[in-house]
């Protein structure tokens, strides 16, 4: 689904991603891990064509990420906290995106009623709480039940009742072929989700592959124990390079 | 296979062609446009804006009559408000829209399409306060009918110029300052430079420069503001360039008549495609 080889990117001074070389099989879940800024983010908004990498190429379902906007119309994107103008209401917003679309594209209002946004459908965005506020991102992601899901901690400011509803789509729609890239810090969550984990670390790829076999690697029983694990011993070994 | 045989291999899976394809786009951006203009005709200065300029405008009128000296106040209101209003005002929309953008660009929409759609949409909501605001009370007062028509008519399409000429240079300031207040702080400079410093600048030319080269120099100076631009083009037709400094007599002598109305309102045109050009091309360019 994603194939991306040789990406580099800097902010400034600041590299985010180095020479990176990353495959995404379509299908099933891949969750994106790594610590604070290890490029997580930034990954993901290359893929949606947001962040031009310096150098490098991505091809989403085999078409190149240069500027052209037509493989979007197969990406749905939740992203982090998200601003929604203020005089618009969450109605507005759905049709909108559904105007650009075009009219061939079949509605998925499922989690619009699953998240119980029906009855703040015609409020003004701004009066609404954060919570709300990500549901309408999680619902507007789902709304046209694209062939790749990019969720970028879907479920940060999600109560548990409406956490576990987005969870549940993310299940059904995995069962129909969807595939999704999710980076998320809460890593119990990915536990039961992931079915590949790519963990990100200063700037590349440090594992690629099953859960399991990470947690194998690392020699502990849960992926935020290993995930922990493999940050403890990169950041010791970057100080004994330093020191020797 | 290398990186770039890939890309290539993939590239050619496209089968509309160039002029579907742009006039697609083209449908996309008329329905961004749609969105934004909704989203700002709710915005309460918008109306507010058009509240001020009818009761302005009417308030002229009722003191002023319908002759030049209460059109030359009303021209006077134009070319200090709009600029200022507009400036502002759109930087601070463009800003306000940025983290929007970035869930447009996730849609199945190219960037100039959605910088067509937003600067439109922007745009249009203060043309139409501003003519709507200068107009219902002339058509109240039974102005149109008179001889002040066509100046009337001109000043509109000036304060149109204006408006898109200030939305142009907000669109361009925001898209480069990321800081919300430096970009307000760099659009009230600008405005501050083109609407009241620009005189001062002219006078001092016209002091120190020898009577030969004067003209010229003021010419320059006058083509390199937009706002007197609108202000001598204004005043070509007035026909009372002395009232009006000395860019109304360098104007009138140098480029009189209509010819002179065409060419500010070209030059008023290359105001806006310039900033707009600019502001394209680092919105292509840049990271959301």
């Amino acid at each position: 689904m994603i194939t991306a080889r040789g990406i580099s990117k800097s902010f400034g001074k600041l590299q985010v991603l180095r020479d990176v070389d990353l495959d995404i099989r379509t299908g099933g879940v891949t969750a994106i891990i790594g610590p604070n800024a290890a490029g997580k983010t930034t990954f993901n908004r290359m893929v949606l064509g947001l962040v031009r990498p310096d150098t490098g190429v991505i091809l989403v379902n085999n078409r190149a990420v240069n500027g052209s906007a037509i493989y979007r119309e197969q990406i749905g994107y939740m992203q982090q906290a998200p601003r929604f103008p203020d005089n618009l209401c969450a109605a507005d917003l759905f049709d909108m995106m559904a105007d650009l679309r075009g009219s061939a594209v079949k509605r998925d209002d499922e989690l619009i009623d699953a998240l119980g946004l029906g009855p703040v459908l015609s409020t003004p965005v701004r009066v609404l709480s954060g919570g709300t506020r990500q549901k309408i991102n999680a619902a507007l992601a789902f709304l046209f039940s694209p062939a790749l899901l990019v969720l970028d901690e879907p479920t940060a400011a999600l109560d548990p009742v409406s956490s576990l509803t987005l969870k549940d789509k993310i299940r059904r729609a995995r069962a129909e072929g969807t595939t999704f890239v999710i980076t998320s810090h809460v890593l119990s969550e990915l536990e039961e989700l992931a079915d590949h984990v790519v963990f990100l670390l200063d700037g590349g790829v440090r594992f690629a592959g099953s859960p399991s076999s990470l947690m194998a690697e690392a020699g502990e029983p849960t992926l935020e124990r290993a995930a922990a694990r493999l940050m403890r011993d990169h950041a010791r070994d970057t100080l004994l390079q330093g020191l020797s | 296979m290398t990186s770039s045989t890939l890309a290539h291999s993939f590239a050619a899976g496209n089968n509309a062609t160039q002029s579907e394809r742009s006039m697609m786009e083209l449908r996309r951006a008329a329905k961004v446009e749609r969105y934004v203009v909704l989203d700002v005709l709710r915005n309460r200065w918008v109306i507010a804006y058009a509240v001020f300029f009818m009761a302005a405008t009417d308030l002229l009128l009722r003191f002023g009559g319908t002759g030049p000296r209460a059109l030359v106040s009303l021209l006077n209101l134009v070319l200090l408000l709009i600029p200022l209003v507009t400036i502002v005002f759109v930087t601070l929309y463009w800003h306000g829209q940025r983290e929007f953008n970035e869930i447009l660009l996730c849609q199945p929409i190219t960037r100039t399409t959605l910088f067509v759609g937003l600067f439109g949409g922007v745009v249009l909501p203060l043309v139409v306060a501003f003519v709507l605001g200068v107009s219902v009370p002339l058509l109240a007062r039974g102005v149109i009918g008179t001889e002040s028509r066509g100046t009337l008519g001109l000043l509109l399409v000036v304060g149109v110029m204006l408006t898109a000429v200030f939305g142009a240079l907000a669109v361009l300031i925001a898209g480069q300052v990321t800081d919300r207040l430096k970009g307000l702080a760099l659009a009230l400079g600008v405005w501050l430079i083109l609407a009241i410093a620009w005189d001062a600048l002219m006078l001092s030319v016209a002091m120190s420069f020898p009577a030969r080269t004067v003209g010229p120099a003021l010419l320059t100076l006058t083509f390199a503001n937009p706002v007197d631009l609108a202000r001598v083009l204004m005043v070509l037709h007035f026909d009372i360039a002395a009232l009006m400094g000395a860019t109304g007599a360098v104007f009138s002598t140098t480029l009189g008549g209509s010819r002179g109305v065409l060419t500010a309102l070209g030059a008023l045109g290359v105001w806006v495609l310039i900033p707009v050009l600019f502001a394209l091309r680092a919105f292509n360019r840049r990271d959301f």
